[in-house]
């Protein structure tokens, strides 16, 4: 006996009852003849052939696909106008056992999300764009899209998409394909049912590109929107045939899933009891203070720091190392950096307070100390140091106008100094051994530390330690006090 | 615990790491490109996620995939960055997505500079992006904090399903003070609303659009709802010698340093000055400024803008008392002695004032 | 149904209330065994209809059409095993 059963019926991935839409629940919000409900089913039918149901997610932005959520029964993601592949490249790497599918019309993809396609598709991410070209904006109601035919009528080319204005119909298929990163580019159309049948072979191949991992695929498919093109359903479907085709040709763009390599699983988290050691914060990785070995208590127990120089004169790890040591010696401490440009060239300077008690303001508009590494530093911040404060300055002499009763100056020619340790960038240790020598705050144990930790190479801790004591001996020399 | 030297913008991302983000999108601009450096580094030793992204547009949509797939992410960025990003973190309220954001802000209008400022304020505090939303605002002002409220803003974003954003200027970002982290991780974990790629998770849906006036009038109204649930449960503030303050000055991030500077100061010259420093811009400490108004004659409000932060300082005295303000800009951060200058006139000016209780103004 | 002493290779059943009578299937079918009916559905359109004979089971009709669920299409098989019920209608109907 002979009976008949289903050869194509309502993909099992599709929802019995579109329960998401406000009415109609039994039929798409399409409209007549229009290619979305196609596109639809081609996906489905290749979810439910590869059995990828639950692990799919659909990721709708702004267009008349926008609902897709009403329709497919997989994970839904709905996103704003042309970031899909933006949301999708973060969907597939936070959940890489996913198969991630960004549907996507051509204002969507090839005007406003330009960026994000070209970028995602040259990362190579391994997730699958479905591309619905219908050379117009639907959703908005008809206004031109980048995919819009030369002298093609939109509302907003009323007189046809004239060259010289608009400029050609971006070909987004060709325009990837120049990139390394994509496996699989393809245009299809809807033109007719064998050229359906061809679009249903490049969707399935796409996501399963993607289900085995090798990377970026794209179908674009070229699609009717009768309603805003003013034709029937047929005519409509014989336009994207007969003329959608010559400015767009179909066929295979990219495909390299022969010598695609598969990308990498991510790395396997470490256990969470890792984490503190791998952020460097673990018991032992960074330090207790030592038990409080506060300044030398002929010192002020509040340093306020300036450092001041040329950038490439170490102002910035003078200032540190002063915040690292003060911090082993159990003090408060901070740094406070002018960053930017002069970072890298002209002046830098920055603001180091150590003290006792906990810090109000970081900044140092009064220094108590001032390290001047150049004379425009000099110049700029002598007259804002506190009287009875310290000055180091980095030359040999004191111009005439920069002279102040109330502070204690030590002028050495500090880089001098180190070029004779055959390391000019060594200046501001020369001058850190001064400061030390001269003032007596920070034990030598402490400054060692922290020279440890920021200076990693053995060649500039030896240079270094010359630095240092060369800064000692000058400062011993002679009272430290000069005009 | 340890101490550690590091920069608030790293403190930022390690933060983050021990509150369990493990996805960072983002891209550099100065002050706030540590930020990036570190997750580059940080967040996959981690077993996370770290993408430089194309632009700060993509940037955002990327959290907002990460959030939509639930996992803790994160981005960091400044002002003209946050301008770009405005779209997405509409769309991450709308759709009800968790994330924090980190403005490290600098100067502005426009490429402006690239010193610390405070301008971003309005663009973050207010909503910024298009749409009934709001995002929860944290202001750290010291290195600590930039630790731990990038911690609490993770469990904020969670509690409330809503961006939430770290907003502190360039100084904050790029000082190096002494901080103490928890000795351990948290752990991440699953969230049953988000869309995951399985089977458990197949019919969640992440959207931000409703058509029907009806529907999208009942989602503006539970928004509204959770605004105010924050607004009762989740504002934070530091009030500093407030107690018998007749001049209290409002100020954040690295203004609140100095002024912490100033109110020292200013009692040695025997003036009773306090101040209040908002944690939360928002949701903002309305009631706290209210309850000071009781003993204060006069606010002075110290931003590094032209007035953004002092609007809301207006809006919670409601005109009870005076509100001064004293800006700079451009990259300029008001000293402790010009401060100090601006509080010693005032106090000179509202001396003459009815002071509430008959009290004395400045004994 | 038909008087002919084979049964159709295929059968075609259309959901009147799905079709929005685009058209397309009608187009498309090979057979030509399609048409769009005279009375309207009630949403105003004229819903697509099948003859009633002559379906070959090829599901052109099938992939053409734009709506999900609103055209499946049955393949005559010869049964040799049991039936699997929901799926399966009996030939002569």
């Amino acid at each position: 006996m002979a009976s008949y059963t289903v050869a194509h019926g309502k993909a099992k991935c599709f929802y019995d009852h579109y329960e998401r839409k406000a009415d109609l629940q039994h039929q798409t919000h399409y409209c007549p003849g229009c290619g979305h409900g196609i596109v639809h089913k081609l996906i489905a039918g290749t979810i439910d052939a590869l059995g990828i149901q639950d692990r799919t997610v659909l990721i709708s932005p702004v267009g008349c696909s926008v609902f897709a959520y009403y329709y497919l029964d997989v994970g839904n993601i709905q996103v704003a106008h042309g970031r899909a592949p933006a949301v999708a490249t973060a969907v597939k790497r936070s959940r890489p056992e996913s198969i991630v599918i960004s549907y996507q019309g051509d204002g969507d993809l090839a005007a406003i999300g330009t960026a994000e396609i070209v970028h995602a598709a040259n990362r190579g991410e391994n997730f699958t764009v479905i591309f619905i070209n219908n050379a117009i904006y639907g959703m908005t109601g008809g206004q031109m899209a980048p995919t819009t035919l030369l002298g093609q009528k939109s509302t907003t080319t009323p007189f046809g998409r004239n060259v010289w204005n608009e400029g050609y119909p971006l070909k987004v298929c060709e325009l990837l394909a120049s990139l390394t990163g994509p496996v699989y580019i393809e245009r299809v159309a809807l033109g007719d049912n064998k050229q359906i049948m061809r679009a249903q072979r490049a969707v399935r191949r796409a996501i399963e590109i993607q289900t085995q991992g090798l990377g970026f695929s794209l179908v674009e498919i070229l699609s009717p929107c009768p309603t805003i093109w003013k034709m029937n359903p047929v005519e409509a479907q014989h336009w994207v045939k007969e003329e959608m085709t010559k400015t767009f040709p179909l066929g295979v763009f990219r495909d390299r899933t022969k010598e695609a390599e598969r990308r990498p699983a991510p790395a396997h988290a470490p256990p969470l009891a890792e984490i503190p050691r791998i952020l460097g914060i673990a018991n032992g990785a960074s330090r207790r203070a030592a038990a409080a070995a506060p300044l030398n208590d002929a010192e002020p127990r509040d340093l306020r720091i300036k450092v001041a120089g040329f950038g490439g004169q170490g102002v910035l790890l003078l200032g540190q190392v002063l915040a690292e040591a003060g911090l082993d010696a159990g003090l408060e401490v901070s740094w406070l950096p002018s960053y930017g440009p002069e970072m890298r060239s002209g002046t830098s300077n920055c603001h180091v307070r150590l003290s006792a008690r906990p810090i109000d303001s970081p900044l140092v508009s009064r220094p108590n100390v001032l390290l001047a590494l150049n004379e425009p530093s000099l110049r700029k911040f002598l007259p804002t140091v506190e009287p009875g404060g310290w000055v180091f300055y980095n030359g040999t002499a004191l111009a005439e106008d920069c002279h102040r009763e109330d502070v204690q100056i030590l002028v050495r020619p500090f880089t001098k100094m180190a070029d004779e340790l055959g390391e000019t960038r060594a200046g501001n240790i020369v001058m850190l051994g001064a400061l030390l020598e001269s003032t007596g705050v920070l034990s030598e144990q402490h400054v060692n530390g922290a020279l440890r930790r920021l200076v990693k190479s053995e060649r500039w801790l030896e240079i270094n330690r010359l630095a240092l004591a060369a800064g000692r001996e000058a400062a011993r020399k002679g009272n430290g006090h000069e005009k | 615990m340890a101490k550690q030297l590091i920069k608030g913008n790293e403190a930022i991302v390690k933060g983050a790491i021990l509150a369990g983000c493990r996805a960072f999108y983002g891209y550099p601009i100065t002050p706030a490109s540590e930020i990036a450096e570190a997750a580059a580094f940080y967040f996959p030793q981690a077993g996370g996620v770290f993408l430089q992204a194309e632009s700060e547009v993509a940037a955002i949509n990327m959290v907002y995939g990460a959030a939509a797939a639930g996992v803790r992410v994160m981005t960091g960025s400044s002002g003209p960055g946050i301008s770009l990003m405005q779209e997405g973190i509409s769309y991450l309220a709308g759709a009800e997505l968790p994330c924090v954001v980190a403005d490290i802000m600098r100067g502005g209008p426009g490429l402006g500079n690239i010193a610390p400022e405070q301008g971003d304020y309005h663009q973050v505090v207010k909503g910024g992006g298009h749409g009934n939303y709001r995002t929860l605002v944290l202001a750290p002002s010291s290195v600590q904090e930039m630790a731990d409220l990038t911690h609490l803003a993770f469990e904020l974003a969670e509690e409330y399903r809503n961006p939430v954003v770290v907003l502190a200027d360039g100084y904050i970002g790029q000082m190096m003070e002494p901080v103490e982290f928890p000795a351990e991780a948290a752990a991440p974990h699953r969230l049953s609303w988000a869309v995951e790629g399985t089977a458990e998770t197949r019919h969640n849906l992440i959207t931000s659009i409703l058509l029907e006036p009806d529907l999208l009038e009942a989602h503006v109204r539970a928004l509204e709802a959770k605004y105010r649930r924050a607004e009762r449960e989740a504002v934070r503030f530091e009030s500093w010698r407030t107690e018998d303050a007749e001049i209290v000055l409002v100020g954040y991030g690295i203004v609140a340093r100095v002024l912490k500077a100033v109110v020292e100061q200013a009692r040695a010259r025997g003036l009773a000055v306090g101040l209040l420093r908002p944690i939360t811009l928002y949701p903002f400490p309305v009631a706290e400024v209210r309850r000071l108004c009781r003993r204060a004659a006069a606010f002075l409000v110290v931003e590094m803008s032209t007035g953004q932060l002092v609007e809301d300082v207006r809006l919670a005295v409601e005109g009870r008392r005076p509100v001064e303000f004293y800006s700079r800009t451009g990259g300029n951060v008001p000293s402790a002695e010009e401060t100090l200058d601006f509080v010693q006139e005032t106090a000179d000016r509202h001396s003459q004032m009815a002071v509430p209780e008959g009290q004395l103004a400045y004994g | 149904m038909s008087g002919n002493p084979k049964p159709d290779r295929g059968l075609v059943k259309l959901d009147s209330d799905e079709c929005k009578g685009c058209g397309l299937c009608v187009e498309a079918c090979p057979p030509k065994v399609l048409h769009l009916a005279d009375h309207l559905n009630p949403y105003g359109y004229h819903p697509a209809a099948y003859t009633g004979a002559g379906c070959t089971g090829c599901g052109i009709c099938f992939y053409v059409c734009p709506e999900p669920g609103a055209i499946t299409v049955f393949r005559l098989v010869e049964q040799k095993a049991e039936p699997k019920s929901e799926e399966l209608m009996p030939a002569a109907a």
